[in-house]
């Protein structure tokens, strides 16, 4: 049970992605965040940055290199695995689990930037919400995000957007990053491979 | 793991890596100031217990507690089994209420593999100990432990040489262990007095030895059984003395043990019998560190089989859940992906 959250474009079908950001794109997004988060936290300096497993994470960590080189100081980065909070836990057999790793520092009463690849239902930021009310109180909790794809279904907003990415609910969004996919890059597709799951609707010819 | 789990052996090398690798997550929860998740909110768990036990029960009760299942604890004392009740009429009793998961201690082996099997219940069967048949989730626990000083997260145990001494005879420990460590790669010793010794021993996937100087050198972990007295109805061997001279662990022989080994206890220990007090009371001896492992262990099976629409692991054996939308786990979306509304349907359609 490897985790599948984010594989959504079929390998098979690589000629209907579209690449919507290029390496040199998704690092000047990410130094843009860094910059707007500095501006925003007045120096940044409780800040505390979670990234949601899988690819969160290593956005988390890149931003936090980032913010090193703008202040100086070393921020703080670690994991929050938001499974056993999940709301579709029901739907589909229990997932393995990733890790959280929470920064000695501890987060009550520090500035929480929760770090994303995808922004899409809003779901995955309820869950990690509850869970970091199990962790501790920070002083306030913002969300950074390297694609806004639209289609929320909670009342849930990023303060730091990568790219907003207009999509109809049948495209996917795929983020690969060196880290985890070997390159750098946000492909758009068509869901060919969930056609499927919609029978009702039929596929835009 | 299927729906159930009676069988140590019912856990394939990936499932058995996944439950503890699963544990170790759930171990971590153990250092939070909110001991706490919601997992299986609205899931109740029977601690269904014809046997005494401490530290089963208990740990049981905290790992199914802290997933927020609600638990319900039904001793044979005390309850109508007293009263001559059948193992049926009970299991129906528990139906009745709605039982998702029924961990289950009969003093027969094989009660259950029959609760399990008899279609009384629809809950997922959980073994904490049948007769002296298995004990699945105390092997799952004790590979974690070992896996912690042994190997490492992730790994499994191939190469490592375990010897587990006494009482094999009367052991659900034994059985459950030498099939869930040799799947996990481990070379499995069983050291007895041939009396103490199961008759079809010789087809276990193990070695067997009567001379416990012999292993030790060799040896990266020493399990120590206790001598079950209460299911003696014979003489196994002449006296406790020679019993303890010939098969208990001392401090000598703790010192012939290789500098990384450990020594490990499923509890209750008999302190003069198979264990001195200088070992039991050693740094190496992880008998209380297993018990902390067990909330952890017993945390990742009940969220595996639990947690989820159907149980995890070896897909396919689930018999009471459709498989919903006809997605394969391999397609599954995240909550931030490409859900169609129908993935979203009612929860209460999934409560019983």
């Amino acid at each position: 049970m490897v985790d599948d959250r984010d594989t959504l474009a079929a390998p098979s079908a690589p000629a209907a992605a579209r690449p919507v950001l290029e390496a040199p794109d998704i690092a000047r997004v990410l130094t843009r965040i860094a910059h707007e988060i500095v501006e925003r936290a007045k120096g940044a300096d409780d800040v505390v940055l979670l990234g949601i497993p899988t690819r969160g994470v290593f956005l988390a960590r890149r931003l936090a290199e980032k913010l090193a080189g703008i202040t100086g100081r070393i921020t703080p980065v670690g994991s929050l695995d938001i499974t056993m909070y999940r709301d579709d836990l029901r739907l589909h057999p229990p997932r393995a689990l990733a890790r959280t790793e929470i920064p000695a520092e501890g987060i009550d009463g520090r500035l929480v930037v929760l770090v994303d690849d995808v922004l899409f239902s809003g779901r995955t930021i309820r869950a990690a919400l509850d869970a970091l009310n199990d962790i501790g109180r920070p002083r306030a909790v913002q969300l950074a995000v390297l694609v806004d794809r639209g289609h929320r279904e909670l009342p849930i907003r990023a303060d730091y957007v990568g790219k907003n990415l207009p999509t109809s609910l049948r495209e996917t969004v795929k983020v690969l990053l060196t880290e985890e996919d070997g390159r750098d890059s946000v492909l758009l597709g068509a869901a060919a491979d969930r056609a499927g799951r919609a029978p009702g609707r039929p596929a835009d010819a | 793991m299927k729906r159930h789990l009676i069988s140590a052996a019912d856990l394939t090398r990936d499932d058995a890596l996944l439950v503890l690798d699963t544990a170790e997550e759930m171990a971590r929860v153990a250092d939070r100031p909110i001991k706490k998740l919601p997992t299986l909110r609205g899931r109740t768990v029977v601690n269904l217990f014809f046997e005494d036990s401490t530290r089963t029960r208990i740990s049981f009760e905290a790992a199914a507690k802290r997933l927020s299942a609600d638990v319900i604890n039904f001793s044979a004392k005390g309850s109508s089994v007293s009263k001559g009740e059948s193992l049926k009429d009970t299991a129906l009793t528990l139906e009745a209420m709605g039982a998702d998961a029924v961990v289950v201690r009969h003093y027969s082996s094989g009660a259950p593999h029959r609760l399990a099997t008899s279609g009384w219940i629809n809950a997922s069967v959980v073994n904490a100990g049948d007769g002296t048949h298995e004990h699945p989730t105390q092997a799952l626990l004790d590979a974690f432990t070992m896996r912690r000083h042994l190997s490492g997260p992730g790994r499994d145990l191939s190469g490592r040489r375990i010897t587990v001494v006494g009482d094999v005879l009367h052991s659900r420990v034994a059985r459950s262990n030498v099939l869930l460590l040799t799947t996990l790669g481990a070379q499995v010793t069983l050291v007895a007095p041939p009396t103490l010794l199961p008759i079809g021993v010789e087809h276990w996937p193990c070695e067997v030895s009567y001379d416990l100087d012999a292993v030790l050198a060799k040896s990266d972990a020493v399990m120590m059984l206790r001598v079950q007295r209460e299911r003696m109805n014979a003489a196994f061997f002449p006296t406790e003395r020679e019993y303890a001279r010939r098969y208990g662990l001392d401090g000598i022989r703790m010192a012939a043990l290789p500098e990384h080994a450990i020594v490990m206890h499923p509890g209750p220990m008999n302190r003069g019998m198979e264990i001195t007090a200088e070992v039991a009371d050693s740094p190496r001896c992880t008998a209380v560190e297993q018990v902390a492992n067990g909330v952890s262990t017993r945390m990742a099976v009940l969220y595996l089989m639990l947690g989820g629409s159907e149980p995890a692991l070896s897909a396919g054996t689930d018999t009471r859940t459709e498989v919903r939308n006809g997605a394969p786990a391999d397609d599954a979306p995240r909550t931030d992906a490409a859900l169609t509304p129908d993935t979203h349907a009612p929860r209460t359609q999934e409560s019983k």
